[in-house]
């Protein structure tokens, strides 16, 4: 556990320097963590598990949005885990049940439980078709069709730089939907 | 969507660089504050005999006061914007006014006074105090809760009391520099109340606002 947390905060020093591949391998290795906790919760409250995968990534998405709240020199989990908790206390709310979400629920998970490599979700892909026309093209195609920023730009005749903010825009618009919702 | 890819979307995302809390403050801070000066010199003013009152250590006593309130505030806001922290290690902070509220009202007490207790606590400003405080707070307490949106707090509602009690502070500051009513018995009456009001209305915005 401590070995894991250690590499988790090694990875995020670096994303947070910069490193982008570190930033993805970070994402892949906390995923099944949240997604197990996320099972955990609804198995509490009483709802089915099959939306677990709506609310990782709802904390995907505040995880990359609210990152600067990151204290480099404090490890990463406690602040990935209230993060997710508090993702996850919505996430009940929302779905009519109160509910209490032990933080031990997320330390004491272990990556193994995950039954799935990768999963899917409806409600980014819902949201993403209610946003402005320029952002929801370009993360279609960065995040559906997987392109590069490169091949998005020469694709929309735009200058990657403006592919970059139209990109960033979108999650942030996209979160904000997710949270109205 | 497929996890894997909104991961993969993310990472793409990674050069943005969103600016330290702290900095995001600072400035919706420095845009709100003009609104807050003019309101204050258009409609009050400093008091006509400032420079005799300055030699007043009550009079001093309030700015030590409202200062020390909205610094205090200013800290706290910064550590709650963090999602994994609380306010215990770092709410004892927001004493410190109090603490020295509490040495002034000992040390006026310790002094000879022309006018009676109740007098002074009641002085000759209170409904103007109880309006002025929270009226100037309101364009600091908006900058504030814009510039703490770039947070994360645990608790919105606790975070948003706090940005109440900054804007409080900072717009009692303002204020003290035109009320007559020095008295640390006066401070501790109308701007306790005034700045108990401006709280919940921090708390109840933040609650919305805060969110995130």
């Amino acid at each position: 556990m401590r070995e894991r947390d250690d590499e988790w905060t090694g990875l995020m020093r670096s994303a947070i320097a910069g490193d982008s591949a570190a930033y993805h391998r970070l994402l892949k290795a906390v995923t099944p963590v949240l997604r197990a906790a996320a099972r955990r919760g609804l198995t509490r409250a009483g709802q089915p598990v099959d939306q677990s995968e709506d609310i990782v990534q709802d904390i995907l998405l505040a995880v990359h949005l609210k990152r600067h709240t990151w204290d480099v020199s404090a490890p990463f989990a406690p602040w990935l885990f209230a993060i997710a908790r508090n993702k996850l206390i919505d996430a009940l709310r929302r779905r009519g049940r109160r509910i209490f979400v032990d933080i031990d629920d997320f330390a004491e998970t272990i990556a193994g439980e995950a039954p799935a490599e990768t999963a899917s979700a409806s409600e980014v892909a819902a949201q993403l078709q209610t946003l402005p026309a320029r952002q929801r093209d370009v993360l279609q195609s960065i995040a559906v069709d997987s392109a590069s920023v490169k091949d998005t730009a020469a694709k929309f005749s735009m200058s990657e730089g403006a592919v970059r903010v139209a990109l960033h825009r979108g999650l942030t618009s996209l979160t904000a939907k997710l949270r109205e919702r | 969507m497929d996890t894997d890819r909104l991961i993969r979307t993310l990472a793409a995302d990674n050069g943005h660089r969103a600016r330290p809390v702290g900095y995001a403050l600072m400035l919706a801070l420095l845009a709100a504050a003009p609104v807050s000066l003019l309101m204050f010199f258009a409609e009050l003013g400093v008091r006509p005999d400032v420079m005799i009152a300055i030699h007043n250590p009550f009079f001093d006593l309030k700015f030590a006061v409202t200062l020390a309130l909205a610094i205090s505030a200013i800290a706290v806001s910064l550590h709650l914007s963090r999602p994994e922290v609380s306010l215990r290690g770092f709410g004892w902070l927001l004493l410190a006014p109090v603490g020295i509220l509490t040495a002034g009202i000992g040390g006026e007490m310790m002094m000879p006074q022309r006018l009676p207790m109740m007098t002074r606590m009641i002085g000759k400003n209170s409904w103007i105090c109880m309006t002025a405080i929270p009226v100037l707070s309101l364009p600091i307490l908006a900058g504030a809760l814009i510039g703490l949106r770039h947070g994360a707090p645990a608790r919105p509602a606790v975070a948003g009391a706090v940005a109440g009690l900054l804007s409080a502070g900072l717009a009692a500051t303002l204020y003290a520099s035109h009320c007559t009513d020095d008295s640390p018995l006066f401070v501790a009456t109308w701007y306790t109340l005034a700045t108990a009001l401006v709280t919940a209305v921090g708390a109840l915005a933040g609650s919305k606002l805060l969110k995130w």
